[in-house]
This record gives C-alpha cells, sequence and structure tokens, in this order.
C-alpha cells in the first residue's frame, strides 16, 4: 500500500494508456511521456507497462508500507527519500514508512515507478487516469491527500536488482533522452502550406496558460489558416491543429481522438515527451524534418530502449 | 484516395475524391475501415473512421515497410458496402425546458418556434457517421436543414451528461459531462458510454436512429433504469 500524504497538484496513476480504443472515442492517454515512464519501470525490475504516477507541479509526499525500489524521470524535480536526494534514472530502495518527497525545481512532469506497480483496477484494459472521461486509475480522477493506492506483487527480477543494490540508490542508470533545447522538430501536415511553415518556423511561441494534458496551447504572433474549419476526422498525440484565433495547438497524449481544425504540422513522436515538460509561459520553436527521418528517429530510439533493456536482463536476469 | 502521413506513425487515408455524394461516401469509408480492421496487418494498433477518412495506426516498430501499398490494396478491394444488418435504434429525449438550454437561441437564428424545432429534430432519420472527439460521443448526419445553427460564441464549461446537442449540420450527444460549443436542445436518459461493457458504446458508425420525445416523467423513470 502507498499512502499519498501530500497529493500535489494533477498527480494521478498512468501507464502506457488504452491503444486499441480510438473507435470508440476513447483516448489512447497514458503517460503523456510514456518513454520515461518506461525507462523508470524497467530500472526498478516492472514491466515497461507498469502503472506509476504522473507528477505535475506542486509538492509530494508519499509513505510505503513494505520495501520496494522506486526510480523517476522526467523534468527537474527534486527526489528524496528520507532525506537521501535520488538523482534522475537511478534505482533508489525505499524502506518501510521511509517519506518520498518530490518537489518541483524548474518542474514540468515527472513519472515514478514503484516496484510491483500501482496496482488500481484495469478499466477498458489500462490503469491509466483518463482525467477528462474521469475513469481508470484512481476513480477516474487526479490523487488527493490520504488516498491510499495498493501495489502489485514483485517480479522476480526486482528481488535480483535490490540484492545488487550497494546502497540506498544504484550505481547504474538508464540512458536519458534530452530535447534539442527550445525547438521541437516537425512534419508536414495534411493542411501545410509555404505562408503557415514560413510563419510557424520564424518565430519563438509562448506556452498558454490554458495548455493542459489535451494539447499545448501557443501565443505568438497570429498565423492566417487557409482553411477556417474542415470535416472533422482524425488527430493524434503530436499533431498541430490551427483554430480560427491563429494560435496553434499542439496536441498532446490525453487529446480528443477526432478534431475539425486544419492540421498544418506534427510534432515527432521523439520529441513529443519533450513537448509534455513544456510549461506555461515557456518560448518554444520548430524544426521541420522529413517523414523518414522521423520515423529513423523513432526506430533507434526504441533500440536503444531495448538496448537498456538487454543489458539489465544480462546483468540481473 | 489519397494516403498521407498522420505524424510518424499514422496513415490518414482520404476517400472524398471517390465519391461526391455524403450518403454513398459514409458506407464507402466504413467498408474501407473494415477491410483494414480483418486484414489484421502486422503492427496495427488503431483503425478508424470519420466522415470522408480513414485512419490506420501502428507500432512504427512493427509495422511492414510496405504499409502504405497494402492498405491501399485493401481499400481499392473494399468495395462500398457495409457488411452485416444495419441497426435501426431509438434514442427518447427529453425536451423538457430545463434540459433545452439553446432552444431560445436556436429558434431566433432560425424563425422556428420551440414546438417546430421538436418536430423537426425528432422526426429525421440519422446516421452516426463516427464516434470521437469524447469517449461514445455520435457524429450524427442528417440533420434538417432548417436546423442549421452556428456553435454557441463562447463554449459552456460543462455540458451535463445526456445533452442532445447541434450544431451546423451536424447532432450529437454528450455521452459525459463535458465542456461544449454546440446548442443544446435536450436531453437522453440512454447511457452512450460503459466502461465495463464490450463494445463500451451503445452506437457504432453506421448506425440509423432516430429520437423520441419523452416527458419529464418518463425520463426520470428511463433515468433510473439506466444511470
Amino acid at each position: 500500500m502507498i499512502t499519498v500524504c501530500s497529493a500535489g497538484f494533477q498527480t494521478a496513476v498512468q501507464d502506457c494508456g488504452r491503444p486499441g480504443l480510438r473507435k470508440f472515442g476513447v483516448t489512447p492517454g497514458g503517460a503523456l511521456d510514456s518513454i520515461s515512464l518506461r525507462l523508470a519501470n524497467l530500472l526498478v525490475g516492472n514491466s515497461e507497462s507498469a502503472a506509476g504516477l504522473e507528477i505535475s507541479s506542486g509538492r509530494i509526499r508519499l509513505q510505503i508500507d513494505s520495501d520496494r525500489l522506486i526510480a523517476w524521470s522526467g523534468g527537474q524535480f527534486e527526489v528524496r527519500v528520507g532525506g537521501n536526494l535520488i538523482p534522475i534514472l537511478h534505482c533508489a530502495r525505499v524502506s518501510v514508512n521511509a517519506d518520498i518527497g518530490i518537489l518541483p525545481r524548474r518542474g514540468g512532469r515527472a513519472w515514478l515507478a514503484i516496484s510491483g506497480g500501482i496496482n488500481v483496477p484495469e478499466v477498458l484494459g489500462s490503469r491509466a487516469t483518463d482525467l477528462r472521461a474521469h475513469f481508470g486509475g484512481r476513480e477516474g480522477r487526479a490523487l488527493c491527500d490520504g488516498d491510499e493506492l495498493h501495489l502489485g506483487a514483485e517480479a522476480e527480477l526486482c528481488a535480483r536488482v535490490r540484492d545488487e543494490m550497494p546502497d540506498h540508490v544504484s550505481d547504474w542508470s538508464a540512458p536519458r533522452f534530452v530535447g534539442r533545447g527550445k525547438r521541437l522538430r516537425i512534419i508536414r501536415g495534411k493542411n501545410w502550406d509555404g505562408d503557415i511553415g514560413a510563419k510557424l518556423l520564424a518565430q519563438q511561441f509562448r506556452v498558454g496558460m490554458n495548455s493542459d494534458r489535451m494539447g499545448l496551447r501557443l501565443e505568438g504572433e497570429e498565423i492566417a489558416a487557409n482553411r477556417r474549419e474542415l470535416v472533422s476526422e482524425a488527430v493524434t498525440p503530436g499533431t498541430i491543429q490551427l483554430p480560427p484565433s491563429g494560435a496553434p495547438v499542439v496536441l498532446l497524449q490525453g487529446c480528443q481522438t477526432i478534431g475539425g481544425y486544419p492540421k498544418i504540422a506534427h510534432v515527432i513522436t521523439v520529441d513529443l515527451g519533450y513537448a509534455a515538460q513544456l510549461q506555461p509561459l515557456d518560448e518554444i520553436g520548430f524544426e521541420l524534418i522529413e517523414l523518414e527521418e522521423a520515423r529513423q528517429l523513432l526506430r533507434a530510439r526504441a533500440s536503444e530502449i531495448a538496448l537498456f533493456r538487454a543489458g539489465l536482463e544480462a546483468r540481473f536476469g | 484516395m489519397k494516403i498521407e502521413a498522420l505524424g510518424d506513425s499514422a496513415l490518414i487515408i482520404d476517400l472524398a475524391d471517390e465519391i461526391s455524394d455524403s450518403s454513398s461516401l459514409l458506407p464507402r469509408v466504413l467498408s474501407a475501415a473494415e477491410a483494414i480492421e480483418r486484414a489484421k496487418l502486422p503492427g496495427v494498433v488503431d483503425v478508424t473512421s470519420s466522415y470522408e477518412s480513414v485512419a490506420v495506426f501502428f507500432d512504427l516498430r512493427q509495422v511492414e515497410p510496405d504499409i502504405e501499398d497494402k492498405v491501399r490494396v485493401l481499400i481499392a478491394s473494399a468495395g462500398g458496402r457495409v457488411s452485416g444488418r444495419k441497426r435501426r435504434l431509438e434514442i427518447p429525449v427529453c425536451y423538457d425546458e430545463e434540459f433545452a438550454l439553446d432552444i431560445e437561441r436556436v429558434a431566433n437564428h432560425t424563425s422556428l418556434t420551440p414546438d417546430a424545432i421538436v418536430a423537426f429534430h425528432s422526426s429525421a432519420e440519422y446516421t452516426v457517421a463516427c464516434i470521437g472527439f469524447m469517449p461514445g460521443f455520435p457524429f450524427l448526419a442528417g440533420l434538417p436543414q432548417q436546423l442549421r445553427v452556428p456553435r454557441l460564441e463562447s463554449p459552456r464549461t460543462k455540458v451535463a451528461a445526456g445533452s442532445v446537442a447541434i450544431a451546423n449540420a451536424q447532432a450529437g450527444i454528450y455521452p459525459l459531462d463535458s465542456p461544449g460549443g454546440w446548442n443544446v436542445l435536450g436531453r437522453t436518459p440512454q447511457r452512450l458510454f460503459r466502461v465495463n461493457e464490450n463494445p463500451p458504446t451503445f452506437l457504432r458508425p453506421g448506425d440509423r436512429i432516430h429520437f423520441r420525445a419523452i416527458t419529464r416523467d418518463e425520463f426520470e423513470a428511463c433515468k433510473d433504469d439506466n444511470w
């Protein structure tokens, strides 16, 4: 059992989401940066898709009533167990009723994995919280102070990882993938044209206050749309929509399944994790690449994760 | 047929250039989506359809390099009819003034009386074009010409679950409490989305539906059975 002493704001149970249900209007959702959650899970000996916590802001304090391992990834956070600082993408030992404290520094979002995973009931094949449709996770909502969450049984790998730990923190770590500074790489969308492209690429946008898990609302010099509204059709995380206001919206992992605004571009999948770290008032620009390069980058990312997984299995498996 | 990338891990196939008549385009889109789903291509994780297009989502690690060609061939040979029997369903709607939040706005735009609006809305036959935007939300084609009214100037922060609404040429039903900008005409006690059922949605693309006006008492009685 994990007790949420202080829940912070918008902390929620997330896993790798529920793909395959878009035709029912159900967003795949899950962790906004699933790679961060997957790496944290691997570090504590979990399956990659185990449920963990997605943390956005506010001070978080947790306690666990059994010995467990934790790991975290994401933005700039200070994570402590007892008084000890736990570096990003390392594995840490947590003993019974030790305090886990999480404090955003520059912030963004962070993902915390706990050995055994968070064992809330599966809804439509996943433990992820759909905060918009209010199901999954803990009663379909963000966590509150005092919530208690069951943990799953640890996999065999967890015990071996624990045995090899020299101290309270591992002397191994997972690879850290960093973004390209203040730029997100994009490929052209269906309604891309030269004028829109020039305006999109030439400026630095500011992330608007009304951004959320569905999308980043960008503020900058208005972009005139070539079409006002189109017939509604599929959108996907990464899609950059251009509403009539002329202010582009970058859809994130929690986005709707169908949209009616022009799709001017798409943020490439490997950069979506960085997009999930952006906060209101952050500045961001775009860099255009070709589709094939985006796919090569994604394949390369998948190989790096596979290599890390193979390394862990070779050492502890 | 026009195939384009929808980001780096999906394709969107637009069929609007094949057929100009929207009543034949929708069955064509649905049969294309069905053909791709049935083929169970390796790495394909999701297939969706909307008014004019089909989208195919895949895991790049598992998908075959010739996915685009495979999709093209499957759709070309899919034909324009949907398999299986057409479902005809009735959705009860209470047009009580407490639920018909925007009936006056619609009356002002259309110069129709509230009774006439209800009569037009509940006499038409609609087709579920797609489910999306939120879980179980049906986009309905077939709204009578007389009821075409633009979206609200500024969307409501909360539209109640069950709200039956219209916007421009579309009709829809909010399955869950949600922000929304469509004109609300009434409320249905029918549940449209249940996470514990398979499939989780009451409606499917291609379903024919019509709305049946019910009294407030009938609404309350049905609601107890349904919620």
